[in-house]
């Protein structure tokens, strides 16, 4: 293992934000990884409080709606000893005509080091970069990347697998609308692994395979091949927007149940980045079941934020005098 | 009495398919003729090494006043349209209030006057409101100077209210201006549906959903015997259906902008608010059919589609930015680099897209260096390199996808009525 000050192969954090995993190389998606095991590795150890960001401020701001990785990120600033601020949707200027433009600034003005963006636009963290002195962590933008979630991923099935290269990793469900999927899939295909896309033809996005990922549209033709499965989870409002008939027919062809478990590799880690929909991508006998490593992706979530505030404090710290 | 000679450019008019060098002469308000005129004349503007030709028209510009005077006034509008070589502009109805009425589109002219710098044809509402559900006073709009109909950005979407609007404009000989976009397959898009929008996660409009609303209105032009001009193409598709329209011999007609030709979805990368337009920016195999549909002729215009906004405006997500871009102060250079030192056209296939074409779509006497006719003159210079500086634009709209770009030629003089109203 590695130490706080870790590099893989004498790889350096170079990056002033955390964007997305398209822009991260191999070695540096593993630089975080081996960060994140290592402050696994101390709390383990007792050491739950770290040092390392004291004095700093870490801004959540999120404008949409989310429980468990504001709260992820909220705890993962705590552990690293930063102050915290949470700024949400609902209790913002937003909703007083306030512009994203003037929003950013005003957070910039309170002293902010690190910024924790969510918002429903793609691109909207991205923005946000070029406008703040401060360093933007994207924590989720519209049907783009959500990079901590595909980090957190990555590093459940190698803590699993202890690798990530030759193994095959299915991502089933609404690829067109998830972050999560775009995420897994820069992060799987630069590390080495296989991926499958597998979900109804209309929530498969054209041109996806130029990604290098197979396309499935049967998931029982599939699921002998795969290692993991994550089911990515089903947005009720699809199914007005006519992507697929029914809730029903959804679970009957996607849904993840005790017969499929059965029918899969017998080693076969499922996830799922929640909040799941027990009964819709997934019965509760295989969330709650042996193959499910639902609860260590919650956890592992916790070490992956604190190792990309971490590389990013540190970055801050090189740069100034 | 007042005598001007433009002297020794090369005089391009394609309404009466001249090239050559000569000497333009200019009397008063009117053109006097081409190398014909008074031997001593009152101004001489010297024009060796440039390019003559009729005043350029722009039929289809957005100048936001009333009610977005935030964004452009007539003023600043009209100022931007001669700095890019305009001596007149269609201006789109979508304003605060919609010109739907008479008394609407005689401010616009009003307006115009008083700012003193280039024409404004007045373009009206289809419906009232620009909503889609009844016609507005059509007549009356005529009566109070409106050139053609359109609900601008909104789509015509009903089909019978498109028929009835095509048969009664034909009464009235004028054209109606269809934004082309089944709104159902383009809802909530920010960029067109492709490799890239499915990168970027961001929404995509489908190619289809132009090459559907096209053919629709094809077929209602021919049931109607209606002009329909098809605004802004972006698709290979649509330009397709056009081609065979046109071989059909139906009244239809089209047009293309600048920034569709020399931009494409790429462009969307790194999530800058001035690339998204509507219809969005396109991949290069439909670039490479609009060039051929200008080539041959199946597309008569090049417009800019000039969409100025406020920068609190664009200085936005790109869910909640406006689309559109300035265009009135970029075209002619972007046409240059795009059209001109890539071969796809002369000058004078260029500039008949600029002058008589749409001259003729909007029915207006402009467009044309013959004896008689308004002199509005636009002298080009072709070769001079400048760098496109946002902060220089007369129009109070700074965004544009060409900020920084290095390009050639631009309007050195303009002449609007036989007044120089703008030079470089």
């Amino acid at each position: 293992m590695t130490t706080a000050t870790a590099s893989v192969f004498g790889v350096r954090w170079t990056k002033k934000h955390l964007l997305g995993l398209e822009e991260l190389s191999a070695d540096e998606i593993l630089l975080i990884l081996d960060q994140a095991a290592e402050f696994k590795r101390l709390a383990a150890a007792g050491e739950t409080k770290l040092a390392a960001l004291k004095g700093t401020v870490v801004a959540n701001l999120f404008f949409e709606p989310s429980t468990r990785t504001r709260t992820s990120f909220s705890l993962a600033a705590k552990r690293l000893s930063a102050d915290t601020v949470d700024f949400t949707a609902s209790s913002s200027s937003l909703s007083k005509g306030e512009t994203f433009y003037d929003t950013a600034q005003n957070i910039e003005a309170m002293g902010v080091d690190q910024v924790v963006v969510r918002h429903s636009t793609s691109g909207a963290p991205h923005l946000l970069s070029k406008l703040l002195k401060a360093s933007v962590l994207n924590a989720g933008d519209g049907t783009h990347e959500h990079p901590t979630q595909g980090l957190l991923d990555i590093f459940t099935i190698r803590e699993h697998r202890q690798k990530i290269a030759g193994l095959t990793v299915a991502l089933v469900g609404d690829i067109l609308h998830s972050r999560v999927a775009r995420s897994n899939i820069w992060g799987l295909k630069k590390l080495g692994a296989r991926v499958i896309v597998c979900g109804p033809s209309t929530l498969i996005p054209a041109h996806v395979e130029r990604l290098g990922v197979e396309v499935s549209n049967n998931l029982d033709e599939i699921l002998g091949q795969c290692d993991c499965i994550n089911l990515l989870r089903i947005q009720f409002e699809r199914q007005r927007s006519a992507f697929f008939p029914s809730i029903r027919e959804y679970a009957h062809f996607f849904g993840m149940n005790g017969d499929r478990i059965r029918r899969a590799k017998s080693d076969v880690l499922i996830l799922a980045p929640g909040p799941i929909n027990r009964g819709v991508e997934i019965t509760p006998e295989v969330a709650d079941g042996s193959h499910s490593v639902i609860l260590d992706q919650v956890t592992n979530g916790l070490v992956i934020r604190m190792a990309c505030l971490h590389l990013l404090h540190n970055r801050r710290q090189e740069e100034s005098p | 009495m007042s005598t001007t000679l433009i002297r020794g450019g090369r005089i391009v008019d394609p309404s009466q398919n001249i090239d050559r060098v000569g000497n333009l002469f200019l009397r008063n308000d009117r053109i006097e003729g081409i190398d014909t005129g008074a031997a001593v004349a009152d101004h001489v503007i010297d024009a060796a090494g440039m390019i003559v030709c009729p005043g350029l028209i722009d039929l289809h510009v957005s100048l936001r006043e009333p009610g977005d005077e935030k964004d452009e006034t007539i003023e600043s509008g009209t100022a931007a349209a001669l700095a890019g070589g305009m001596t007149s502009v269609a201006c789109m109805p979508d304003t605060s209030p919609v010109v739907d009425n008479r008394a609407a589109a005689e401010f616009v002219q009003l307006q115009c006057a008083r700012a003193g710098h280039c024409n404004v044809f007045p373009l009206g509402a289809v419906t009232k409101n620009h909503d889609g559900q009844e016609l507005a006073e059509i007549g009356q709009l005529v009566e109070g100077g409106a050139v053609a109909f359109t609900d601008a950005k909104n789509p015509v979407a009903n089909a019978e209210i498109m028929r009835r609007a095509l048969e009664y404009t034909r009464m009235f000989g004028r054209p109606i201006f269809n934004h082309p976009l089944v709104p159902e397959l383009a809802a909530k898009g920010i960029m067109h549906e492709g490799y890239y929008s499915m990168q970027l996660g961001l929404r995509g409009i489908p190619a289809g959903a132009e090459v559907i609303m096209v053919a629709r209105d094809i077929a209602l032009a021919e049931m109607t015997g209606g002009h329909i001009h098809l605004m802004t193409l972006s698709t290979a598709g649509a330009v397709e259906q056009i081609r065979r329209a046109k071989a059909k011999g139906l009244r239809v007609t089209s047009e293309v902008t600048p920034h569709h030709l020399a931009l494409t979805d790429a462009s969307l990368s790194n999530y800058e608010t001035n690339f998204k337009v509507d219809p969005p920016l396109r991949s290069k195999e439909h670039i490479d059919a609009l060039i051929e549909g200008l080539r041959d002729g199946t597309i008569d215009v090049i417009s800019s589609d000039h969409q100025p906004f406020a920068e609190e405006k664009k200085q936005n997500e790109l869910d909640s930015a406006p689309a559109g871009v300035v265009g009135l102060e970029t075209l002619l250079p972007i046409c240059i680099k795009t059209l001109i030192e890539t071969g796809h056209l002369t000058w004078s296939k260029l500039i008949a897209k600029l002058t008589v074409n749409p001259a003729t779509i909007l029915g207006i006497q402009k467009g044309t260096l013959k004896s008689g006719h308004d002199a509005d003159v636009t002298i080009i210079d072709p070769t001079t390199s400048w760098r496109i500086d946002p902060a220089k634009f007369k129009s109070k709209g700074r965004n544009t996808p060409f900020a920084g770009w290095e390009v050639k030629g631009r309007a050195h003089t303009v002449i609007v009525t036989g007044r120089v109203r703008h030079r470089v």
